[in-house]
């Protein structure tokens, strides 16, 4: 099943074992935006994310799901909260890992301010996660994709799954369209959209560390693979040396990259052969990157 | 930039260079040398940016835990496809967990707003200290409301009568003050050496308690702590 087209909670039970799944602050509990109700918007009994734990290939995972056809996946004050809360659950919890699935466009510009500190409070719970050994997966492939500060928060996590069609970034192409004009972005070019900040550019540069197809099983079988490896190697904290390396690498690819403007630029640069990418499976692109 | 620096830190207190858009150097915080990281001119935080930033962070976790001042004055990330592409996301993520290092490994961090504070540039690095302080007239938001009009399709009219009502969708220091996101709001008549001085001490993520205490935010709080507690 094609795990672009899927809602959140079909999502969710696809990954995870069959049964296992069990709900934080569910929809019974009718927790909707009072910002969206004063705007007389559309609401969710969920706020468009759905938060819980269950078993993944028998480990206990924490998971979130981001409801891409409310409101674009939107963070909001509820939205965002729930996610926080259940980064903080992680803490006393100690799950094997907590999988995000990234469906959004960023903050909820009808309570941006409530959804942009919502989203620094995301990425501070997220650290301390991680800084007590926890790994955070994120899962991007639907059809928001992971953009504004939830494309920040993905790149804060040890592992970003992704398929050709998720795409990850900061500013979405209208935004940077609707300020700067369209010769600097044109967003109705989907192809040029997808070269720029879809799965198989950001699995080339590293910002992504598995492309898969896009299919649920697909998704899970990579995040059961990932959790097996950090149950042998547990997760060490960042050292100063880490974040220097990092700083090389982020300052390389700066350079290399100086004009860069689309996404071939890096494929001829990385691919044992960059024709033809956008036609190629995830497992062939894979396979023209292990070549090189 | 100079008389700014005289103001805060006293006259010869300070040695702090400006490098286009981006500032960095050392000043006195009461008796303690601070190091202080920056940017200016409301700088559109790009990858180059971005990378000066996290370079800095990461060379003062190197010199030893004294405290870090940030000086944030941003108009948001640069928006151009040649910084999508090399994934700035990326680039601010990086800058978190430089600020992230440098809180465990025993650093107090304080932003000051200088001016404009917004979206992805503010996340970058200013949101994540302990404690954030604004400056008199400095401003904060998250989107321009003509773009957000574009981007959202609501009326433009629409938007600003929210502005008026909203403190969780209008722009300004006091909205971010009453949803805890901004600690202290200084006036011109303070004493900034002395408020900084005061600001120094180390503090937990307390702003969803704040901005429940404030009556700006009366979810987040109780909505994470549900979520995390039961």
């Amino acid at each position: 099943m094609s795990y672009f087209e899927a809602s959140a909670r079909t999502r969710i039970r696809g990954l995870v074992d069959a049964g296992t799944f069990e709900e934080f602050c569910p929809p019974e509990m009718r927790q909707t935006s009072p910002h969206l109700a004063r705007l007389n918007a559309p609401l969710s009994f969920d706020d468009g994310v759905a938060v819980g734990r269950a078993r993944l290939s028998g480990h206990a995972i924490l998971i979130a799901a981001q409801e891409g056809r409310f409101n674009g996946g939107s963070v909001g004050e509820v939205h965002g909260a729930k996610i926080r809360g259940l980064l903080d659950r992680a803490l006393a919890e100690r799950p094997s890992a907590v999988l995000l699935l990234i469906d959004s466009g960023g903050v909820r510009l009808h309570e941006a301010n409530a959804g942009l500190i919502a989203i620094s409070e995301i990425m501070r719970a997220l650290l301390s996660v991680q800084a007590a050994g926890i790994p955070v997966f994120a899962l991007v492939g639907g059809s928001c994709g992971a953009f504004g500060g939830m494309g920040i928060v993905t790149r804060l996590c040890n592992e970003v799954i992704m398929s050709e069609q998720g795409r990850l970034s900061l500013s979405g192409p209208e935004v940077i369209e609707t300020v700067k004009g369209v010769e600097e972005f044109d967003s109705r070019d989907r192809a040029l959209v997808w070269r720029v900040t879809g799965g198989k550019l950001r699995r080339a540069q590293g910002d992504a560390t598995r492309l898969v197809e896009d299919s649920i099983p697909a998704f899970r079988n990579a995040a059961a693979e990932l959790m097996e490896r950090y149950r042998v190697h547990s997760l060490p904290e960042k050292s100063l040396t880490d974040l220097l390396a990092d700083q090389e690498r982020l300052a390389c690819r700066n350079m290399q990259f100086s004009n860069a403007r689309d996404g071939q630029e890096v494929w001829d640069a990385t691919l044992s052969d960059s024709t033809h990418v956008p036609e190629l499976s995830s497992e062939e692109f894979n396979q023209r990157l292990l070549e090189r | 930039m100079k008389e700014l620096f005289d103001r805060l830190f006293g006259k010869d207190r300070h040695d702090i260079a400006i490098e286009g858009l981006f500032l960095q150097g050392k000043a006195m915080v009461g008796k303690e040398s601070a190091t202080v990281i920056g940017t200016c001119e409301h700088a559109a935080i790009d990858a180059a940016l971005a990378l000066k930033i996290s370079g800095a962070i990461l060379n003062a976790v190197r010199e030893g835990p004294r405290p870090i001042l940030f000086i944030a004055d941003t108009q948001g990330q640069a928006l151009t496809r040649h910084d999508e592409l090399l994934g700035l996301n990326g680039y601010f993520a990086h800058i978190a967990r430089a600020v992230d290092l440098a809180r465990r490994s025993g650093h107090r961090l304080i932003t000051l707003i200088n001016g404009e504070a917004v979206s992805g540039g503010f996340l970058a690095f200013g949101m994540l200290a302990d404690k954030i302080c604004a400056l008199p007239g400095s401003e904060v938001r998250v989107m321009d409301l003509r773009a957000m009009s574009r981007v959202t399709k609501i009326e433009l009219a629409t938007l600003e009568q929210l502005a008026k009502e909203s403190p969780v969708f209008a722009p300004g220091v006091e909205n971010f003050w009453r949803m805890g996101a901004i600690h202290e709001i200084w006036s011109d008549k303070d004493s900034w050496p002395e408020r900084l001085g005061m600001a120094f001490a180390s503090l937990a993520d307390e702003r969803a308690s704040i901005g429940f205490e404030r009556g700006g935010r009366m979810l987040a709080s109780p909505i994470a702590q549900c979520v995390a507690n039961t």
